[in-house]
């Protein structure tokens, strides 16, 4: 058994076992962690397979990103997570026999199927030798997939835009600073000339005048 | 022994799997099941990268990072509108989604 064997189990053994935590986990802390375990193994086998590029990008977008947005989300919102959890088991048939039938029909496909004898020649673009794999894809990327990677590009800022604009929220609470208001402010707005007479001082409607004056 | 194509497509069948049961069984907690629509884009990145590799196209790794884009967007917005619905109702409950009676 060679040493790429090897590893191809260790990290199939342990994304699949994660995979399943990820779903079967009481405490969804531990299914996020357990998914970033996945990710991890997963980028893995690409470099088994000699997609250096895609795992890093995996590591860095799926681990760097997502799965610290899911835990930040897991941890912000204050879910009573074991009530969620009681109507697993009324589930559990019904889920057995979608996934049972789903698995049952990928393995045939996966135990039964065949390259077609016309693709090896309808390859678009292939891979050229004596490059690295980042320079492969550069090389493709931004030439003739170019359209594509502008698409990708839009929609990520709509997704960060969309994001902004339904969690930004306004407390009416909250003092903000106010810049208009604060340039349109005039000397007679924040000051107020009182006479003060001799042993007298100055009255209490003075003061308060005075300082519901110098607040606004 | 060598690790072929087929390999591959079986761990991916396998997480696809997982992923779609993951669907069902947590039928009230919205963010396991995020969490299982990005192990099925996991498995198709992997059947992608697979078939990529195997056939000496690197267009399926191109396709790969577009979907890794696309599960980036989709994590992004789904937990917003999670966590704008949690303000609004105190409960991320699936069973408790039901405004629109769809």
């Amino acid at each position: 058994m060679t040493a790429a064997a090897v590893f191809f189990y260790l990290f199939a053994c342990i994304l699949v076992a994660s995979a399943f935590m990820v779903i079967a986990s009481k405490n969804p802390v531990h299914s996020v962690l357990y998914l970033i375990l996945a990710f991890v193994n997963a980028a893995g086998l690409f470099v088994l397979m000699g997609a250096e590029f895609l795992a890093m990008i995996l590591v860095v977008v799926y681990v760097g990103a997502v799965a610290v947005l899911f835990l930040f989300v897991v941890m912000m919102l204050d879910v009573d997570f074991a009530e969620l959890k009681q109507g697993v088991l009324q589930y559990l048939p019904v889920g057995m026999l979608i996934g049972g039938i789903f698995l049952a029909e990928l393995v045939m496909v996966v135990g039964s199927w065949a390259i077609g004898p016309g693709i090896p020649s309808a390859i678009t673009a292939p891979i050229p030798a004596g490059v690295t794999n980042t320079e492969a894809i550069g090389l493709v990327l931004y030439t003739r997939y170019v359209y594509f990677f502008e698409v990708a590009g839009m929609i990520l800022l709509v997704a960060m835009i969309g994001a902004i604009v339904l969690t930004l929220h306004h407390k009416a609470r909250v003092k903000r600073q106010s810049i208009s208001a604060q340039n349109a402010r005039t000397p007679q707005m924040a000051m107020k000339v009182v006479k003060v007479r001799t042993g007298q001082g100055l009255g209490s409607n003075e003061i308060s005048s005075k300082d519901a004056g110098s607040a606004a | 022994m060598t690790i072929g194509l087929g390999h591959y497509l079986s761990v991916a069948a396998i997480l696809f799997t997982f992923g779609v049961f993951g669907i069902f069984l947590n039928r009230k907690n919205v963010i396991i099941i995020l969490m299982s629509i990005e192990l099925i884009l996991l498995a198709v990145n992997i059947n992608l990268v697979a078939f990529s590799t195997h056939m000496g196209d690197i267009t399926g790794q191109i396709f790969a990072l577009l979907v890794l884009t696309v599960a980036a967007a989709e994590a992004a917005i789904g937990l917003a509108i999670l966590v704008v619905f949690f303000r609004n109702r105190g409960t991320i409950a699936v069973e408790d989604i039901n405004m629109m009676k769809g």
